[in-house]
């Protein structure tokens, strides 16, 4: 009997330590399901947006075929339209962005981890990123609203005087001095980015192993040179991934360019002259678009930046891979 | 030795001259962010008075506050955090708890990164065709929508990096005492990294609170007072957009309150995100 009792009693902690094993192999097997899924999500929200444009932006597609991306015509009247008025703007733009960027980035980096003195490298890594956590639209409003007449008055009387007159570039540079067109969207474009660039510089100069620069300095290099013969080449793939990321800013950019840029559907060799980009095109006339093929040549637009900006960041993100897999090794 | 002296010479002038382009650079970058803070802060605290928070947005022409619209852009700006925090989290456990070193991980990473950096103009497109369209006109849970796939990559990467700073000794202490996995996920991991989340939620926010792009394709805007998320809402950021383009003054003066009050919301948030961070990491060592 006690036997049979004991034997009983056994199978029934067996019969419980089972039950709670599979309950909680029943809640594992939930939660690994829940959080797949999250995963799965992401990886699907990607491809997702991409196809709901290439799908809103096929009625363009459809009716213009190549000629969409050839034409310059923007003609909602008579239901013409061609994007390279607004893809010339978003490639200019933000090649006057990295132009200003890039070397003002380098050079912040620089100050941040090797010149300034130990005191100020903190503080002033910190407000530089304040930059990068302004609002777009107030640099819009700044832009249009205190740097353009500045630049129309002071700054670009003086381009158009000196500037214009060189015997190649000139006409980049002559046009009136409205204050508003690509080259101001261009430096505020740069001016925005350069938070960005700087800190993935400065966060690749710090992985530089110390032995690597203290051999140099040991060398008698000058603080230049261990920066240009030591701490660039290690970092090279990630500077470079640093400025795509910029890049990958700077052309998808919307409220700032649209506040600056003049919104004008044209053509032009000057800087100094109004023009559009595929962001301020999309955000200005969206809510005025009045015909399905209006519409979906804007969808088609943000599609084509959607393509631009997918290309430039992945390549950063490959270049920053490579310094992240050299460190692992 | 007249050669190495001058050799010599130029290597330091080289550096000096280097040196100071850093210095210059730098001044040359905060210079900026002054010129901007000052703009905001001094045209902000010259219009800015009560009626701000007790009145709507006026008519054109009119004078009038942003009530509404503080209110829209709370409210949306919850949605998305409500939203977008979850499936964050859940999918940066995936990513570090179980397939932190395998391809798909690396893959989620990837698109993780680029949902991470791509225009948020983009992602305000990819909603309208997905909810506008669908539902047939413009409505603030849409712009919820929109602002959470923003906030859903930033939340993914904090808890995925926070997760992985977890030592292992943790886990494999909890699971060799037979906890079950999600156990040790959910009141293990997830409470030693919980400030460090708490942190990406917070700059997520601040992200979103001055988002404007997204928001002209899915909540759009409304001059009344509404708190139905299928309809139309209005929003600080789309407001100030519309007003300082305007060519009314009441209303560029509403705009430049109401920038006023984003940015200093958007900077203190950030602060406060770091100070958590930063309390936290002190109160570990």
């Amino acid at each position: 009997m006690s036997n049979g009792n004991s034997i009983s009693a056994d199978s029934m902690t067996g019969m419980l330590i089972e039950h709670r094993t599979s309950n909680s192999n029943g809640a594992d097997r939930l939660f690994r399901w829940t959080v797949t899924a999250a995963g799965i999500f992401v990886l699907v929200s990607l491809s997702a947006a991409a196809l709901s444009m290439l799908w809103g932006g096929r009625e363009a597609f459809q009716t213009f075929g190549w000629k969409f991306f050839t034409t310059t015509d923007w003609d909602p009247v008579q239901h013409k339209f061609g994007a390279l008025v607004a893809i010339y703007g978003t490639l200019v733009t933000a090649l006057i962005a990295m132009i200003i960027a890039v070397p003002v980035s380098l050079g912040i980096a620089i100050f941040l981890t090797e010149a300034a003195p130990r005191w100020m490298r903190t503080p002033i890594a910190s407000a530089i990123e304040l930059l990068a956590g302004i609002p777009s639209i107030i640099y819009g409003m700044w832009g249009l609203f205190v740097l353009a007449p500045k630049l129309s008055e002071n700054i670009y009387p003086w381009i158009n005087d000196h500037l214009g007159k060189l015997p190649l570039a000139g006409p980049l540079f002559t046009g009136p001095p409205l204050g508003l067109g690509m080259l101001s969207a261009g430096l505020v474009l740069g001016i925005m980015v350069i938070p960005f660039i700087s800190s993935v510089m400065r966060e690749v100069f710090l992985t530089v192993p110390a032995r690597l620069k203290e051999s140099a300095y040991a060398l008698g290099s000058t603080t230049w040179e261990v920066v240009w013969d030591v701490v660039l080449p290690y970092t090279r793939s990630a500077v470079i991934g640093g400025i795509f990321l910029g890049l990958g800013r700077a052309l998808g950019e919307t409220m700032a360019v649209t506040f600056v840029l003049g919104n004008a559907h044209e053509l032009s060799a000057s800087l100094l002259m109004p023009g559009n980009s595929i962001a301020a095109t999309i955000a200005n006339e969206f809510t005025e678009a009045d015909s399905s093929v209006y519409l979906s040549s804007l969808i088609a637009l943000g599609f084509v930046l959607f393509i631009v900006t997918f290309i430039v960041l992945a390549i950063a993100k490959l270049m920053l891979m490579r310094l992240q897999r050299r460190e692992g090794k | 030795m007249a050669a190495v002296d001058r050799l010599y010479a130029k290597r330091r002038f080289k550096n000096m001259l280097a040196l100071t382009l850093a210095w210059t650079a730098t001044a040359f970058g905060l210079f900026w962010l002054v010129w901007i803070l000052w703009t905001t802060v001094t045209m902000g605290i010259a219009h800015l008075d009560w009626a701000l928070f007790t009145k709507m947005t006026p008519p054109p022409g009119d004078s009038g506050g942003l009530l509404n619209a503080f209110f829209g852009s709370a409210m949306m700006s919850l949605l998305a955090i409500a939203m977008g925090t979850p499936i964050g989290i859940a999918a940066g456990t995936f990513l570090a708890e179980y397939v932190n070193h395998s391809k798909i991980g690396t893959v989620i990473r990837f698109v993780n990164d680029i949902l991470l950096s791509a225009p948020s103009i983009v992602l305000g497109l990819f909603v309208y065709t997905l909810v506008v369209k669908t539902m047939g006109h413009f409505s603030a849970l849409a712009g919820a929508i929109a602002l959470g796939f923003i906030v859903l990559p930033v939340v993914v990467r904090t808890t995925d990096e926070m997760l992985r700073l977890v030592p292992s000794q943790m886990r494999e202490a909890a699971l060799s005492l037979g906890v079950p996995q999600w156990k040790v996920t959910t009141q293990i991991l997830y409470r030693a990294s919980m400030s460090g989340i708490l942190t990406g939620v917070l700059l997520a926010l601040a992200r979103i609170s001055g988002e404007t792009a997204p928001l002209l394709f899915t909540a759009l805007n409304n001059q009344y007072w509404s708190t139905n998320i299928l309809q139309p809402m209005a929003n600080v950021p789309v407001v100030i957009f519309q007003y300082a383009m305007s060519p009314y003054d009441a209303w560029q003066s509403l705009a430049w309150a109401g920038a006023f009050i984003v940015t200093m919301f958007v900077l203190l948030l950030s602060l406060f995100a770091r100070l958590v961070l930063l309390r936290n990491r002190v109160g570990n060592d």
